[in-house]
């Protein structure tokens, strides 16, 4: 009944009852969260170490409020002032950490496959908080839940994935479960924000955003990172601002309402301006709420296999 | 496998508990009746539906899922929850707490806990149709019972309902 998986590495494993599954045990965690006594004992046995080599905030605070509500004890870890800055390796650093007993392992990592590399070497299970470019599988299901929310069954309805596609992990986490549901993807952006072969995933591909957006029933917006780009792939950000920012007045002459997505930090003014940002359209908050909810039925789901060796 | 109560005794027996609960609240606009997931509901569902014939009182009924308070999370598998549908506040309420079959009394104990994280009731009994006597771990007991039973550990008691399982019958599987 629960997971086909000891670990959350990428959705690309899950199969759709995995995804179905989830969706439903975040269903009762939501309702958990909107009691006056916000937090079920589940996980009082259960240590949780939240590792992260690459700066986040939201995913971060989402993850440790998910662990708490579940009544898990959490460690936090973060590179940046720790043995790894002395050299130590990924595997001694989490092996050190397990040592202490715990019981499962969130991790982020700028290297892609980081997590695929660490489940072949540890026992605990692993959720992956975002590889490098690859995969962000958590928040990809609560991309997908906050959509079923509003749209019921995702089977058959037009996601439209805009932005900087190449750069995100958001981007192909949310194209293999928004393909496992049965919706269709189109991704759009820039031709050098896109990479080569996408179609082979069973995607469209559309250059031109205003056309995706007409076709759209959800715009995901995605943001530019800079920090990724290592050399200029767009002049400057006021022209992507004007060929591919989306604003209130290209929404408006689509004579359609459709939902506007974005898995935040937001450019405002870049990518997103705030007019839609903050408009009636836009469940970017819904998003925020359906992440500490999914992110608990994720934990919960995987937190029995623990002791499983394969 | 041997018949406890068929669908005539198990009319009866239903009706009777109905009638018990009446007698004992006699008002219910303080009260609230709230079933345990997942088969707990079959039962409450048509005692909650007698005490509304009988009374032509509308009396808050909810449903309670315990997954997230067992105390055996990780000795078997990760169970996939139920849903818990309580949309009015136990505070101060009567509450009774309805299940199909007592056994250890693990699974009320757990009930007690999650219900608690809704609100302080006033009171809180608990009516079961089967209660599977000798065979607790937790020192629990019903307030209104269906009929009792001595098993041993390696039996099951099954309630069937007609709308879930196709006839109103409770029986003995050996």
């Amino acid at each position: 009944m629960s997971l086909s998986v000891k670990h959350l590495l990428g959705i690309k494993e899950l199969n759709t009852q995995d995804i179905e599954t989830i969706f439903r045990t975040a269903d009762n965690f939501k309702q958990v969260l909107q009691r006056p006594i916000k937090k079920v004992p589940t996980l009082r046995d259960t240590t949780i170490a939240d590792i992260f080599f690459e700066n986040s905030t939201r995913t971060r605070i989402s993850f440790e409020l998910a662990e708490k509500r579940l009544s898990a004890d959490t460690i936090n870890f973060s590179s940046s002032g720790s043995s790894v800055s002395k050299g130590e390796t990924l595997i001694d650093t989490v092996n050190n950490i397990l040592a202490m007993k715990v019981d499962m392992v969130v991790m982020r990592h700028s290297a892609s496959g980081a997590p695929w590399f660490l489940a072949k070497h540890i026992n605990a299970s692993i959720i992956n908080a975002g590889d490098g470019t690859n995969e962000h599988p958590t928040h990809a299901l609560l991309d997908a839940y906050s959509m079923s929310e509003k749209l019921g069954d995702l089977k058959g309805k037009r996601i439209a994935i805009i932005g900087d596609i190449m750069h995100s992990r958001v981007a192909l986490s949310n194209i293999f479960c928004l393909k496992k549901l049965g919706a269709e993807v189109t991704v759009a952006g820039p031709p050098t924000l896109i990479p080569k072969h996408i179609e082979s995933l069973g995607v469209t591909v559309q250059y031109d955003v205003k056309k995706a957006l007409q076709w759209c029933d959800v715009a995901n917006i995605l943001r530019i990172q800079l920090e990724r780009q290592h050399k200029p792939l767009f002049s400057t950000l006021r022209e992507y601002a004007l060929f591919y920012g989306i604003n209130k007045s290209i929404l408006e002459g689509l004579q359609k309402d459709i939902l506007i997505m974005h898995p935040g930090p937001i450019n405002r003014g870049v990518e997103l301006n705030s007019d839609v940002a903050d408009s009636k359209q836009s469940i970017i908050l819904d998003q925020v709420e359906n992440g500490v909810a999914i992110r608990m039925a994720v934990i919960y789901l995987l937190s029995g296999k623990a002791d499983v060796v394969e | 496998m041997k018949t406890l109560l068929d669908t005539h005794q198990l009319n009866i027996t239903l009706q009777r508990l109905a009638h018990q609960l009446i007698e004992n609240h006699l008002d219910f606009s303080a009260s609230a009746i709230i079933g345990l997931q997942p088969r707990g509901i079959w039962f409450s569902n048509r005692i909650a539906q007698i005490v509304k014939e009988i009374t032509s009182e509308n009396i808050p009924y909810g449903k309670l899922d315990i997954t997230f308070y067992r105390d055996d999370v990780h000795t078997g598998d990760i169970l996939v929850p139920s849903h818990t549908d309580i949309n009015f506040s136990i505070e101060d309420r009567r509450v009774i707490l309805i299940d199909d079959v007592l056994h250890t009394g693990r699974t009320i104990r757990a009930a007690m806990d999650a219900l608690i994280d809704f609100g302080r009731p006033r009171n809180v009994e608990l009516m079961v149709l089967i209660d599977r006597h000798y065979s607790r771990e937790l020192p629990i007991q019903p307030d209104y019972v269906g009929q009792t039973v001595d098993t041993i550990i390696t039996q099951k008691v099954k309630v069937n309902w007609k709308e879930n399982d196709g006839i109103d019958e409770v029986v003995l599987i050996d």
